[in-house]
């Protein structure tokens, strides 16, 4: 049966590997689960999750693997639907009630409770919020959560003592699942190449090796020789083409970006934003409102910088070629955008243009003369390695 | 098992939490805790050293931190130095390794806790470059070819921020836990544990305030359980009772870091 629960987690793409699975099987005979399915459940995901992303998937895998086990649990509230648990989710707050209201509210006794909450669940079709008839958060309805009720029956929201399935049907990790394609450590570790190291500035390390030269040629006496660290030297500017259809990469384009800007020290890092081509103005935010002159900051730029481009390269011909071609009508370009994007190669001759369009699409014709311009590549990990071998 | 954890006096754990520690205890494997800030992922060290009486050795990780400073560290300008000046056996090299946390805690006799503090702050391989030394609890030094090797198999506890990803060889490895953000009830005890005394009216009121703050969507950086517990303690040593709580929001800057958010909050009130 565990064996089968590995396979139905790697089905539901979990990424479990036959180690864990082994970890798995040993905290077992040690007993770590408490030979219930809760404790089960705990376990298995310690040993077996190890992102916060998959707890999700996990709990929809469980609560599938072992809905149909018989389960002996006395509440009913493993068949609580999504909707149900969705509409309580996001809590109103507590309202203050005075002490009439108190009392006015009805005390119910257990058996009585259970048989409404069943009728109500039957009867109620959306969410409630504060209210003291539905289930819903933040009401005096005996039922839900975040209310105030004397003899209240929690429905969603924080309790204690659940059993698994009630966990795992609960799925309080959904928003902190993403199905990513090509990860922030992915990309990180590609830029990571980009270093370019040499010794300059920061905290002074022992030389060993000249200090027992220097010690030698100094007859005995000790002469210690310290150099800087080596750091890294990369200066870089990121170009982001936002916007139009760039709109379905806007994701991986700032996961790209995320990792240039969190996971490196780079000497110098830049960023600017523009839509299609960039001409006289380019944007320091996405929704480009914040403007800096290109000429300023091209001025303030040099050949040791580097440069990625990332954009589709797709747009109208005029756009790139002629001078009033930009796609903002109230925006007039005095030049044409295929001379701003030379300007940009004679400053930085080391840029490479990265396009998250497939390679097989790139046959528009400002793509062609884009391509010429700049060695062009797919955003794609080995696009990546590639476009970074090239400006290194 | 005998020794198991479940929290200190000073230390509240739910369930999960100490159910976690005690799977990675019994199965001597390294234990992975992420979380926001302020959930108190250092202190469980300090909780777990505490309640099973085992020393605890710190690392706390920086930018700069590599790998080989947590098993040993070869000090060769103090031997140069008792060279030069007679001090000392310059001869036997293994006066001047010293060792590191990692180091120090597989030569402890007793078991050890071992805390790898935001180990996320590193470069991205300093993870991979422990997987050897975590795995197998042993190492060579290479000045004098002597081998430590774990005498206890310490607790590891390794905490990160989830500000880079980690690789995937170190996370299978690891036993892994995700610390959520305390709700109003078990707030309500970690309270207690710092502030005994507390009136309950403030504590509620205080907490109802907390809790709202949290939801705003506007905030970038929402307040955490330290920032609760310093903000209950300001209100507390200001002597200010409930009633003044309920339509003013006293020593603001206790719980919002950031200029921007105190701002973003003045202009939603």
């Amino acid at each position: 049966m565990f064996v089968n629960f590995f396979f139905h987690l790697r089905k539901r793409g979990i990424p479990v590997s036959i180690t864990e699975f082994l970890t798995l099987l040993e905290a077992l005979e040690k007993g770590l689960d408490d030979a219930s399915l809760t404790g089960f459940y705990w376990l298995a995901r310690s040993v077996l999750i190890k992102r916060v992303e998959h707890f999700d998937r996990y709990d929809a895998a469980f609560q599938e693997f072992f809905k149909d086990l018989p389960f002996s649990a006395p509440e009913r509230r493993d068949d609580l639907s999504d909707e149900l648990l969705q509409w309580l989710e996001g809590a109103q707050f507590l309202r203050e009630l005075t002490d009439e209201q108190q009392q006015a509210l009805q005390q119910l006794d257990l058996d009585e409770l259970r048989q409404q909450f069943e009728e109500r669940l039957q009867e109620q079709t959306e969410r409630h919020d504060g209210g003291s008839h539905w289930i819903g958060t933040g009401g005096t309805s005996p039922f839900g959560h975040s209310g105030r009720h004397p003899s209240g029956m929690r429905v969603g929201g924080s309790g204690q003592h659940r059993s698994a399935l009630q966990v795992a049907s609960q799925r309080r990790f959904k928003n902190l699942r993403t199905d990513r394609v090509l990860d922030t450590r992915q990309i990180g570790v590609a830029l990571r190449k980009l270093r370019h190291l040499s010794r300059k500035g920061g905290d002074e390390q022992l030389d060993l090796d000249a200090t027992i030269d220097e010690t030698a040629r100094n007859a005995g006496d000790i002469e210690l020789v310290f150099r800087p660290p080596r750091q890294n030297q990369v200066k870089l500017l990121l170009l982001f083409d936002v916007g139009g259809s760039m709109n379905p990469h806007t994701e991986l384009t700032s996961r790209l970006f995320s990792a240039a800007h969190r996971a490196h020290h780079f000497k110098a890092f830049k960023a600017y934003y523009f839509h299609n081509c960039f001409y006289e103005t380019l944007y320091s935010d996405m929704s480009r409102q914040k403007g800096e002159s290109t000429r300023q900051i091209l001025a303030n730029l040099d050949r040791s910088w580097r440069c990625f481009v990332v954009g589709d390269a797709a747009m109208a011909p005029p756009e790139l070629t002629q001078p009033g071609g930009c796609i903002n009508y109230f925006q007039h370009n005095e030049e044409a955008g295929i001379t701003w994007l030379r300007r940009l190669r004679e400053t930085i001759p080391r840029t490479a243009w990265i396009n998250p369009d497939k390679p097989q699409w790139w046959g528009s014709y400002t793509t062609r003369q884009i391509a010429e311009l700049f060695p062009m590549f797919p955003l794609t990990i080995d696009g990546l390695d590639r476009a970074i071998d090239e400006i290194r | 098992m005998t020794n198991t954890f479940s929290g200190t006096s000073s230390y509240i754990a739910d369930g999960e939490l100490s159910n976690v520690v005690n799977v990675a205890l019994a199965l001597q494997k390294p234990l992975l805790v992420r979380g926001e800030p302020g959930t108190g992922k250092t202190l469980l060290a300090h909780a777990v050293a505490e309640s099973l009486q085992m020393p605890l050795i710190r690392w706390h990780v920086k930018s700069s931190t590599d790998a080989a400073e947590g098993l040993y560290h070869y000090d060769t300008v103090q031997r140069l130095n008792d060279s030069r000046f007679g001090d000392g056996d310059v001869s036997n090299i293994e006066h001047y390794i010293k060792l590191g946390p990692l180091g120090r805690a597989f030569e402890s006799k007793q078991r050890t806790v071992v805390l790898i503090d935001e180990i996320d702050k590193a470069d991205l391989e300093f993870p991979n470059d422990l997987l050897h030394e975590l795995d197998a609890m042993r190492f060579t030094v290479d000045e004098t070819g002597r081998e430590i090797i774990a005498r206890q198999r310490p607790f590891v506890l390794i905490t990160s921020n989830a500000e880079k990803e980690l690789p995937d060889a170190f996370l299978r490895r690891c036993i892994f836990h995700y610390i959520n953000f305390p709700g109003p009830a078990l707030m309500r005890d970690i309270v207690a544990v710092h502030h005994p005394d507390l009136e309950q009216r403030l504590l509620e009121r205080c907490l109802e305030k907390f809790y709202w703050l949290r939801e705003q969507p506007q905030l970038r950086k929402q307040p955490s359980t330290s920032e609760l517990i310093d903000w209950i303690g300001a209100l507390v040593r200001s002597g200010l009772d409930a009633d003044e709580l309920s339509d003013d929001f006293p020593f603001l800057g206790v719980l919002l870091k950031k200029e921007r958010d105190l701002l973003a909050l003045q202009g939603s009130r």
